[in-house]
């Protein structure tokens, strides 16, 4: 599929050719372009200089080497997070609890790692296998609460974000805090051979490779599979799938816990990646960004990486706002906001009575 | 005071922002829209109150920048919703983020700032009743005023005609509009309400119960307002037990660590969201009467 087709499908354009083939772009462009003058105005209200402002954050994300490396070691857990929303989503399943799945999965890989006693070589395979099944049985409550319990996925997936953050807090001010370090709440520092490689520039890991993987996984399995097609039926008429003898209730268990284990294994890639310990506080929202990335990607692999991508840059640039004009971080989260209302705001998503 | 005392005076301090914000939420979730940006309402309402107490020193322009500000902000969500028919939790997801950030950038000046606070008045006589009076009767105006507020809220939803309206329009807009009503006006008027009265919860943080300003000053208590309005119902008195419950948990963790008991804070923080959970369990095997149904369009498919 082509980046125009991608574009287009997602954003409900008809499929003509010709000078119809730019609308979608332009009009994303514009969605972008909006989102930026309004956070100009912001900036201008407050009386910062909003040239200043996003030339600062051009020059530290796409602007340098490093600052393009760094939107790369974004992409990982954006990119993973984002795919925790979509592949449930592609059943009809809402998935808001990639925040609490991820820190469940840094939580099973800290643990395979600290604890397990396996021997160097074998402690970062065990740890992708932790991280994934500990964010996949944590989806997992959340997948049976919905297909046995009739509780809603949305709902119960966002209340286990709040839940997994303290249960990890129990463990590393409790049991897992590292009795050799001051008395912080910090578990043991990982051992070197469970860190992730870095492959590319100074703080790029493996982990890349899995976003890699999961995005053309995603694509493969949606275009050329049975079971990417039955997803498909599932998400589109549930009845209809029921109907035609899909075994509808274990595609979307199956697909909650295939998300969570993703989101698990984001968290894995940032405490053996990133960090090189459990500790609190591990994810920046991540989970919710990679929501609002799937969104704005419209729950397609190419769409998903453009969005992760975007994001990533924000991101980065909001660190050197930090360093750079003194501005607090979180102060990017208007952008990202901006752009995902824009972008909602211009597909016409339904056309409600009275509305 | 006794323990019982601080616990339940705590209760009443710490649960009235979330009483506020999950009232206004049951009244947005009555006109069938969930707005998951409650949190960022509240951070609003937060600082635009401690903004303007800050300037003018009075908290009572705070409470009225309060409202307005978490008002607006919510409006942002109703227009996506309503207007263009965006899916909500994308929406108010991305609201949270707005929130959030606004507040962080325009309340920068104002961390470490000091501020007339909202101060408490002990009423008259009923304050010095033994054990009740230090619990009922010595607040600040926001949280005398919250308890009324949910009685008539609830009276408003399930007994006036305007409430009538309200939930005909969370149930179905197009039976509604069949009937004459306007859905978008009202659902228009019920979001931004809500955000409202998120604003006046925030507020009641930054003005009285801690009187300062800190980026990400709520930490989370709008999506325990959220998790209420389920928790609840959507009836605001329930609402205003489970506030309680919640503001006693966290009153509770308080007095605990004070007096050295050992019970894990983190094992009392994920209560009210587990319990959340087990309601939903129970509700749904119950057949899910008190759910409006025009909520159901939520979270039918991704849009």
């Amino acid at each position: 599929m082509t980046i125009a087709e991608t574009v287009r499908t997602r954003i409900g354009a008809p499929a003509f050719g010709g000078p119809q083939l730019l609308g979608p772009f332009v009009r994303f462009g514009l969605a972008i372009g909006a989102a930026i003058a309004v956070f100009s105005v912001v900036l201008l209200l407050d009386g910062t200089n909003p040239l200043d402002t996003v030339q600062l954050m051009w020059d530290a994300s796409v602007g340098t080497e490093f600052g393009r490396n760094e939107v790369l070691v974004k992409l990982i857990p954006f990119g993973l997070c984002a795919l925790a929303v979509a592949v449930p989503a592609r059943v009809g399943l809402i998935n808001v609890g990639g925040e609490g799945q991820f820190y469940i999965g840094a939580w099973a890989a800290a643990g395979a790692i600290l604890y397990s006693g396996a021997p160097g070589p074998a402690l970062i395979p065990l740890a992708l296998v932790a991280g994934a099944l500990g964010g996949g049985a944590w989806a997992g409550i959340v997948a049976l609460l919905r297909v046995k319990g009739g509780v809603n996925e949305a709902i119960s997936s966002l209340l286990l974000n709040f839940v997994a953050i303290q249960f990890v807090n129990y463990f590393v001010y409790g049991p897992w805090k590292d009795p050799s370090g001051p008395n912080w709440p910090f578990s043991a520092k990982f051992p070197g051979s469970a860190m992730l490689p870095v492959v590319w520039g100074d703080r790029v890991t493996l982990a890349i490779v899995f976003v890699a993987v999961g995005l053309v996984a995603m694509f493969l399995v949606l275009r050329y599979t049975r079971i990417g097609y039955e997803a498909r039926v599932v998400g589109g008429n549930p009845l209809a799938a029921e109907r035609s003898g899909i075994p509808v209730a274990r595609y979307l268990f199956l697909a909650m816990v295939v998300g969570g284990a993703i989101a698990g294994i984001a968290g894995m890639a940032e405490v053996t990646g990133i960090q090189g310990r459990l500790r609190p506080g591990i994810s920046v929202n991540y989970g919710y960004i990679g929501f609002l990335a799937a969104w704005l990607g419209g729950h397609r692999p190419l769409g998903i990486l453009l969005a992760a991508l975007l994001f990533g840059a924000i991101s980065v640039g909001g660190d050197s706002l930090q360093l750079g004009l003194d501005l607090p971080g979180s102060t990017v989260n208007i952008l990202m906001a901006l752009i995902l209302f824009a972008v909602l705001a211009g597909r016409k998503n339904r056309t409600g009575v009275g509305a | 005071m006794s323990f019982v005392t601080s616990v339940s005076t705590g209760a009443i301090r710490a649960g009235t922002s979330v009483m506020y914000a999950s009232l206004g939420e049951v009244i947005a979730q009555r006109a069938g829209i969930i707005n998951l940006g409650v949190e960022g309402c509240m951070l609003a309402g937060a600082l635009a109150g401690y903004i303007v107490t800050a300037e003018t020193g009075s908290p009572y322009a705070g409470i009225v920048a309060a409202f307005v500000a978490g008002g607006l902000l919510a409006t942002v969500h109703a227009f996506l919703v309503v207007t263009r028919g965006a899916n909500q939790l994308a929406s108010g997801l991305a609201l949270m983020f707005l929130g959030l950030g606004l507040t962080a950038f325009f309340g920068r000046p104002y961390v470490n700032d000091q501020i007339t606070p909202l101060r408490d008045y002990p009423v008259p006589m009923l304050s010095e009743i033994p054990y009740f009076g230090p619990v009922l009767f010595d607040h600040d105006p926001l949280t005398y005023a919250v308890f009324p507020l949910a009685g008539a809220l609830w009276w408003f939803v399930f007994r006036s005609r305007w409430g009538v309206m309200l939930r005909a329009v969370g149930e179905s807009t197009e039976s509604a509009f069949a009937a004459g009503l306007h859905p978008a006006r009202i659902q228009y008027a019920a979001v931004a309400f809500g955000g409202a009265l998120a604003g006046l919860g925030g507020a009641q943080i930054s003005l009285a119960y801690t009187a300062t300003w800190v980026e990400n000053l709520t930490n989370g208590r709008g999506f325990i307002a959220v998790a209420l309005v389920i928790f609840a119902m959507w009836n605001p008195l329930r609402a205003m037990a489970g506030a309680l419950l919640f503001g006693g948990a966290v009153a509770l963790q308080l007095q605990l660590q004070a007096r050295g008991v050992g019970v894990s804070p983190f094992l009392l923080d994920m209560t009210p969201y587990l319990l959340t959970i087990i309601v939903l369990l129970a509700w749904a095997q119950r057949g899910q009467d008190a759910f409006p149904a025009g909520l159901n369009k939520v979270f039918r498919g991704t849009g």
